[in-house]
Parts: structure tokens; C-alpha cells; sequence
């Protein structure tokens, strides 16, 4: 049987992406825990940023990783809802925001 | 949630060699992952031992009033082992003789054991620099009989040590039984009354969190402010230091772990968060605990897998402080819940 594309235990080869570049590899881990420090946002609201990121661009890895990092921090279902809804707000806007450009070019075209 | 006991269903699990076999097999057998002792010998070169003899740990039996899911102890009103008043007697010997600092009173509920109030109050006259009582709260509000226990409390200098899963109602009963969080806001409410956790007097009250569920415990320092805010905000409370604990895949959360198949998951992310800063700081390097019947343990918790210390002085009646201290501490996949991230010990975190 093939395997599946993605599983969960490939997660746990990410780091393996510095083997074959490992310059870059590196720059990226650092740059990525440097990010997810308290900084002017506490890490909590970057946790919960991340994982409103992580479904909107659907990464099943980021999903795992961080509704456990919202797990570990006590932030609840409740919150973890709310900021999915924050990310299917923005991508359904995105697709909606567009129907601007689909109302000029029909206007545009019709008599 | 169940409402009875491991024991008093009869289950496997109640039995320490099933346990144990789950924590020796599966995805630790051999070509697997690697056993804790194979892990402390990577690290350390030498098996663990104890460095001297701070905390005496007594469990005074496993009679408790709540039957939380996550229970290591597997307690519950229907659990009747207790100290018996000799054993009580012998452990106040054993202070008087050693130079312990800590005394830490767990169970169960240590509250309802017939004697509690007279073996605290002869044990605080002892001049040990910490007494420790972990209260589940709850039991302040169980009884009438119980209803002055923080007054009690404060004229015997005790500190209190209380397990509070979440600073939120939902998350805390679905763990520790329904209605429990109001009734524990209840109790912390009584205990800063009397000045428990008020700044400026010597009162000590901590609370212990572990997660709801199969994952680890977040930043101790983070969860503390977190929760004094909350609890600040929501209900006026006040209380010292929060400690984070790792629960240990043994007894009713390895049930629950088995149960709903986060077993192999949890026990790696255990494994994966291995710290060897830790190591050296894990509670039995510097505890014994006492079963209700007397026998001695490296901890609590391998008490609850009947993991009698690995010396020929296995019992109270027996004990020497200097002989005990020359000896191996047993082993097995649990420890790896003491390790793993910032460790995890009944003062929370150690790293
Ligand atoms: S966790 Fe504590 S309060 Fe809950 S059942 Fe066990 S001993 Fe009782
Ligand atoms: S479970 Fe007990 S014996 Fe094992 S490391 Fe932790 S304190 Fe030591």
C-alpha cells in the first residue's frame, strides 16, 4: 500500500531540512524561534496566531503543532475556535473581495 | 468520568504488574524506544541514586472524597487503606531522628484520616522547616467536621499545596468532577480569609496544575501569571506559586491514555522531551515516601506501581537514614514523566 502523503510522524523529520542546505536550514530555525518569543505580542497571541495561519494555508502539521502548543499554554477551545473563524473570515473575504473585480469587468462589459 | 475506583471496578489496571507491563513492553520492547534506565545511563554513566534525605513524603491512605480522572493514586471513597496510628507514631520517631526538612502529607485525602489533627499538630512541634499538607479543597466544604480545617491550618503554620487543573470552570470538572471548581474556588476563598496566600504573611498556599488531558505542561512562569491573574480578576483570590506537574502514565490516566489511544503518542512526547538538566533534580533524589502500611518507596508514584525501595529496609520499622540512602532507585517508563521538558516534581518544575 503507498503511504500516506502526509503523516504525523514527519513532523519530527523537519529538522532534517537542514541536512541538505544546512546555511539556510539553520538561518530558518533561528529566525522561526526568534519569532515565536514574547515580544510585543505575548507568545500566547502568536500561538494563536500561528494556528489561525495554520488553517489557512491548511498545513496539517502547523494544525497538530500548535492546537497542542494551545493545549500545553491553557488556551481553550473556545479561543482556538475563534481564531480559526479569524482565518476562514479573511480567506472567505479574500475570495469575496474579489467579487469587486468580477462586478467592474461585468459592468465594464455590458451594455 | 468514572465514579468509582479502578480498584473497586475490578479493572486490570488496578493491578501494578498490568501496569507495569504496559510501561515495559509495547512500544518500549526491545528495538523500540529506549527504556529510562538505558536513557540515564547514556547520560550519567551510573544508575540513579539518592544524594541525601530532605522529604519525607506519607501517604496517609487513599480515602478520598473526589475520584478525578487523572488520579495516580487511584483514590476514592471506596479506598479504606490508612495509616495505622503505630506507623503514624514510628514517622514522628523517624523525624525526631533525622534531620528531614520537609514533611509532606498526601493521599487521598490526608484530611480524613481519623488522626489528622493530632498527628499534624505533634508533628509541627518538630521543627521541621516545612509541612506540607496537599488538599484537593474540596474536602474543606465536604464535612461540617472539616469546616475549621483553615484555622487549623494557620495556628500549625502549615503549607498548603492544592491541585487546581484550570483557572476555568469546565476544563477543572471535567477532571475533577462536576461542581468541583466552584467548591475549590470556595475553599481558596476560606484560606485567604484566615491569610493564606496574602502577601505579607508567612502563609504559604500553592497550587498545582496538570494539563486536562494527553499533552505536557506549558511554561511553570507563564501558567502561574496566568492563573493569579485570572483568579485575581475573576473571584478575588490570591495564592503564592503555582507548580506545573506532568501527568504520570500510571494508574487511572494511563487508563484514560489507553483508553482513548494517545498511549504510544504520549509516551513518546515524554521520551522526545527527555531533559538531562532534569535528571538530577527528579524527587527521589532527595525523598522517601511512606505507603499507609509502612513500606518505603523512592516516590509516590512508584508506590502506586508497589516499586519497594531497592534495599533490604524496605519497611518503617526498619528504617535508617544513612543505610536507605546506599541504594539504587527503581525504575521504569514513568520516570520519564519527571524528566521530560522543565522535569516535573511535587514542587513542580525543577529546571
Ligand atoms: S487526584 Fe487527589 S483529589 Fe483527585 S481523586 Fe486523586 S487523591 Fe483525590
Ligand atoms: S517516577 Fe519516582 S523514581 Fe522515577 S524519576 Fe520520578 S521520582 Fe524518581
Amino acid at each position: 500500500m503507498s503511504r500516506p502523503y502526509y503523516q504525523s510522524q514527519d513532523l519530527k523529520k523537519f529538522k532534517n531540512i537542514t541536512d541538505w542546505s544546512p546555511e539556510l536550514g539553520t538561518k530558518f530555525f533561528e529566525y522561526y524561534n526568534s519569532v515565536f518569543q514574547e515580544g510585543a505580542l505575548s507568545s500566547r497571541e502568536k500561538s494563536l496566531i500561528a494556528l489561525a495561519v495554520a488553517h489557512s494555508v491548511q498545513c496539517p502539521y502547523c494544525i497538530d503543532a500548535y492546537t497542542q502548543d494551545g493545549l500545553q499554554r491553557g488556551i481553550e477551545r473556545n479561543e482556538m475556535m475563534e481564531a480559526v473563524h479569524v482565518a476562514a473570515a479573511i480567506r472567505g473575504g479574500a475570495s469575496l473581495v474579489h467579487g469587486v473585480q468580477m462586478m467592474e469587468v461585468y459592468d465594464k462589459r455590458s451594455m | 468520568m468514572p465514579i468509582k475506583s479502578l480498584q473497586s471496578r475490578s479493572h486490570l489496571l488496578s493491578s501494578t504488574q498490568a501496569q507495569l507491563q504496559w510501561l515495559e513492553n509495547g512500544i518500549f520492547k526491545p528495538g523500540g524506544l529506549p527504556s529510562f534506565a538505558a536513557k540515564v545511563n547514556d547520560y550519567q554513566n551510573t544508575p540513579l541514586r539518592p544524594r541525601t534525605l530532605e522529604i519525607l513524603q506519607l501517604n496517609l491512605g487513599y480515602m478520598c472524597n473526589q475520584v478525578c480522572t487523572h488520579c495516580h493514586v487511584d483514590a476514592g471513597p471506596d479506598r479504606k487503606e490508612m495509616m495505622s496510628e503505630a506507623t503514624l507514631e514510628k514517622a514522628l520517631d523517624l523525624i525526631r531522628k533525622t534531620s528531614i526538612k520537609t514533611l509532606d502529607l498526601t493521599g487521598g485525602a490526608p484530611e480524613m484520616h481519623p488522626y489528622f489533627l493530632e498527628f499534624v499538630t505533634q508533628a509541627a512541634q518538630l521543627g521541621i522547616q516545612d509541612l506540607i499538607v496537599r488538599s484537593n479543597l474540596t474536602i474543606l466544604l465536604a464535612n461540617k467536621k472539616y469546616a475549621d480545617l483553615p484555622e487549623f491550618f494557620k495556628t500549625h503554620n502549615v503549607h498548603i499545596v492544592s491541585s487546581l487543573p484550570f483557572y476555568k470552570k469546565e476544563k477543572t470538572d471535567r477532571q475533577r468532577g462536576s461542581g468541583v471548581f466552584l467548591k475549590s474556588i470556595e475553599a481558596l476563598k476560606r484560606l485567604n480569609a484566615v491569610g493564606y496566600g496574602k502577601p505579607n504573611t508567612n502563609l504559604k498556599l500553592d497550587l498545582v496544575y496538570n494539563p486536562s488531558g494527553a499533552f505536557l505542561p506549558g511554561n511553570q512562569k507563564s501558567l502561574e501569571l496566568e492563573f493569579k491573574k485570572a483568579l485575581k480578576t475573576d473571584f478575588d483570590i490570591d495564592f503564592n506559586q503555582l507548580f506545573t506537574i506532568t501527568n504520570m502514565p500510571i494508574s487511572r490516566y494511563l487508563d484514560f491514555l489507553i483508553a482513548s489511544e494517545n498511549y504510544d503518542e504520549y509516551m513518546e512526547s515524554l521520551v522526545e522531551a527527555f531533559n538531562p538538566a532534569a535528571l538530577d533534580k527528579v524527587m527521589c533524589t532527595n525523598t522517601l515516601s511512606v505507603r499507609w502500611d509502612g513500606y518505603l518507596y523512592d516516590c509516590d508514584f512508584n508506590q502506586m506501581l508497589d516499586l519497594k525501595v531497592n534495599h533490604l529496609l524496605q519497611h518503617i520499622d526498619d528504617f535508617s537514614a544513612v543505610d536507605l540512602l546506599n541504594r539504587e532507585i527503581c525504575v521504569s517508563q514513568h520516570c520519564y514523566g519527571c524528566t521530560a521538558g522543565s522535569g516535573s516534581s511535587c514542587q513542580g518544575s525543577v529546571v
